[in-house]
């Protein structure tokens, strides 16, 4: 991946984020088997904000799942900065996920009891820092957020905006290089959609990390670097804005 | 997580708690009640040696034996010193012409071993006078209900006069039925009965002797059937485990309370999973091993477990403080190994259902999180 020193004068070839190979996904549906994914193979670039658009049922979630190490394809390779996520060991690909990747889900999944600054130090903790260390740091990325004034409150004294604040706190804490989110503003109004959508993509979008967003909400698609469309299973559309037709 | 939910908390401290404090509270119950069947001997605490009929039982099952026995046991090496004991059931007709079923206890004329250690009311020097009879003090309650003082009433025993004149400290027997203390010559007119009535030969041993050694002796030279104290008391609280339905209910209590643990517990377990199922799901996606999430909840639960394992302990210390001045609950007392078995209980019900409620966690796909 790397380019020796004697590469052309140009600036040195980036090392892909994903590089995903063939991937299938069957599921069992009672007797039968549906295909839900038929080879894809695409590559997500550090760097950009990937979105991945397309109908319900098309395989969006299937897709991302897959490149972030939680769901095993059926055929096809993922590298995740180079690493062949399917054939480590179950804990090694744990904790892989848990050193290389951040996560956002649609309905924030935050933990009720424990407050925000401790919710988004969650990877650190998971990680092995100590307790009071985790705990400023995340409230650092929340500062930044602008709900560092809401730390120490419960995840259910916060808005809906403001809990997806803590979840992209959550996921931004420990750096990682790969940061995937599920719907992320469907659970949201849009003016709150919009703005988390803006941070997200102040503070998730760096030179060697990578964001890959699944979304329905059109209202946001102008914030997208790239658009991959999808549609039963297939990749239909890659460039820098939504085709025509949709 | 679940310390932070107040409703589930609270519902695994009730559960935990109450289960405790059913399985302390019922096997302490149990095991004071039947520890009574060897009040008899504990209340004798100088004898060391009990002496009896070979086909004798108990202290209350027992057989009379002639008096030539008394001399045959004061002639084995090791015998310090033996007194007569009699120990037998009557009828006394109260000053108040009702009729009561008492224990009469016959006690050494000269030295009244056989007597508790103490008198809550009275002397020993009662005993000079006639027709003396000393009642015990929970016996006093079903005796004379109304409150009366006892000292110096008049009860008639088989047609013979007896006076209270003192009030002894004994731990009551099984039925808590009145016990009355009397000389062993004046126990003789107040129970009817044949030649035979002495009940026991209570022994004290020399020095350098032990009561089993002793006992064994006695065996041999007399054909008479001897006893160490802990022997006896063992076979009056075996009498009462094998001829009464108390091993059975008090089993089928604590049974019941370990059962209710379970439910309540598991049942709360199983709410608190199924409400936090996609956090667990997000933990997992995010990197949290298995092993992290069962140590988690482990020593959550173990800080619920032993908080409401302190309530259920502190709740049955409270009962018996609060009935200490009850006759019935008189001496009893929370054996060390109670709170081990409920502890012990505690733990396999929070195991089992930890074990249930957790498996649900493992089986989560992470990516089921995204769903
Ligand atoms: N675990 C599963 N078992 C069986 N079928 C599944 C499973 N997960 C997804 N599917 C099926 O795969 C197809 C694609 O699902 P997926 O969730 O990837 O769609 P999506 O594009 O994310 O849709 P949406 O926009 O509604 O979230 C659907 O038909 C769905 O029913
Ligand atoms: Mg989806």
């Amino acid at each position: 991946m790397t380019q020796t020193q004697s590469a052309p004068s140009e600036a040195p070839e980036r090392e892909v984020a994903i590089c995903a190979r063939g991937i299938v996904r069957d599921f069992e549906a009672g007797q039968s088997t549906i295909r839900v994914l038929h080879g894809i193979d695409t590559d997500i670039q550090p760097g950009e904000m990937t979105y991945v658009v397309g109908e319900s049922g098309s395989g969006k979630t299937t897709l991302i799942s897959i490149m972030c190490g939680i769901l095993w394809p059926t055929e096809g390779e993922v590298r995740v900065f180079g690493t062949d996520i399917y054939n480590l060991s179950d804990t090694e690909l744990v904790n892989f996920r848990l050193e290389n990747i951040g996560f956002i889900f649609q309905q924030y999944n935050l933990i009720p009891s424990i407050d925000a600054a401790a919710n988004a130090a969650v990877p650190l903790i998971a990680q092995g820092m100590a307790l009071e260390p985790a705990r400023r740091k995340a409230i650092e990325l929340l500062d930044a957020l602008n709900i560092g004034d809401q730390a120490n409150k419960l995840p259910k004294q916060l808005s809906g905006g403001q809990q997806q604040r803590v979840a992209i706190a959550r996921a931004l804490v420990h750096e990682p290089r790969l940061v995937v989110c599920d719907e992320p503003t469907a659970a949201l109004d849009a003016k709150s959609g919009r703005r988390v959508m803006d941070l997200l993509r102040e503070v998730a979008v760096a030179e060697d990390r990578a964001c890959i967003i699944v979304t329905h909400d059109n209202r946001i698609f102008d914030l997208a670097d790239r658009i991959l469309v999808l549609e039963d299973g297939r990749v239909t559309h890659d460039g820098t804005e939504m085709p025509d037709d949709h | 997580m679940l310390t932070g939910d107040a409703q589930k908390f609270y519902g695994l401290l009730f559960g935990i708690g109450f289960s405790t404090l059913l399985i302390t509270q019922q096997l302490t119950i149990f095991v004071n009640l039947i520890e009574r069947g060897a009040s008899g001997v504990y209340n004798v605490p100088t004898a060391k040696v009990w002496v009896m009929d070979p086909v004798s039982r108990t202290t209350d099952v027992n057989y009379a034996m002639p008096s030539t026995a008394l001399d045959q046991v004061r002639s084995v090496p090791g015998v310090e010193w033996a007194v007569p004991h009699l120990r037998a059931t009557a009828a006394v007709r109260t000053g108040t012409g009702d009729l009561e079923g008492v224990s009469i206890i016959g006690v050494d004329d000269a030295t009244l071993i056989g007597l508790p250690k103490n008198l809550v009311e009275g002397s020993l020097d009662v005993f000079a006078q006639p027709d003396t009879v000393v009642i015990d003090d929970v016996g006093i309650n079903n005796m004379f209900e109304d409150g009366t003082d006892p000292i110096g009433q008049r009860l008639e025993l088989n047609d013979q006069r007896a006076v209270i004149r003192g009030v002894a400290d004994a731990i009551p027997s099984f039925t808590s039925q009145v016990t009355l203390y009397t000389k062993y010559s004046q126990a003789l007119n107040y129970v009817p009965g044949t030649r035979n009535r002495m009940s026991f030969v209570l022994a004290g041993i020399s020095d350098g002797e032990t009561a089993e050694g002793v006992a064994d002796r006695i065996e041999e030279q007399t054909g008479l059937k001897a006893e160490t104290r802990d022997e006896l008391a063992q076979a009056g609280v075996d009498f009462i485990i094998q001829n009464t339905g108390i091993p059975t209910n008090f089993g089928i209590t604590v049974l019941l309370g370990f059962i209710v643990g379970v439910a309540i517990v598991g049942l709360t377990f199983s709410l608190f999973i199924r409400d936090n199922i996609k956090q667990f799901g997000a933990l997992k996606a995010i990197g949290v091993t298995n092993a992290k999430i069962i140590r988690m909840v482990a020593v959550q639960a173990g800080l619920v477990g032993f908080i409401g394992y302190a309530i259920g302990v502190l709740g049955t210390v409270g009962f018996l403080a609060a009935f200490s001045g009850n006759p019935f609950f008189k001496g009893f007392y929370i054996p060390w190994q109670i709170p081990l078995i409920s502890l012990g209980s505690v733990i396999v019900i929070l195991a089992i259902t930890g074990f249930i409620a957790i498996r649900s966690v493992l089986r989560t796909e992470p990516a089921a999180v995204f769903r």
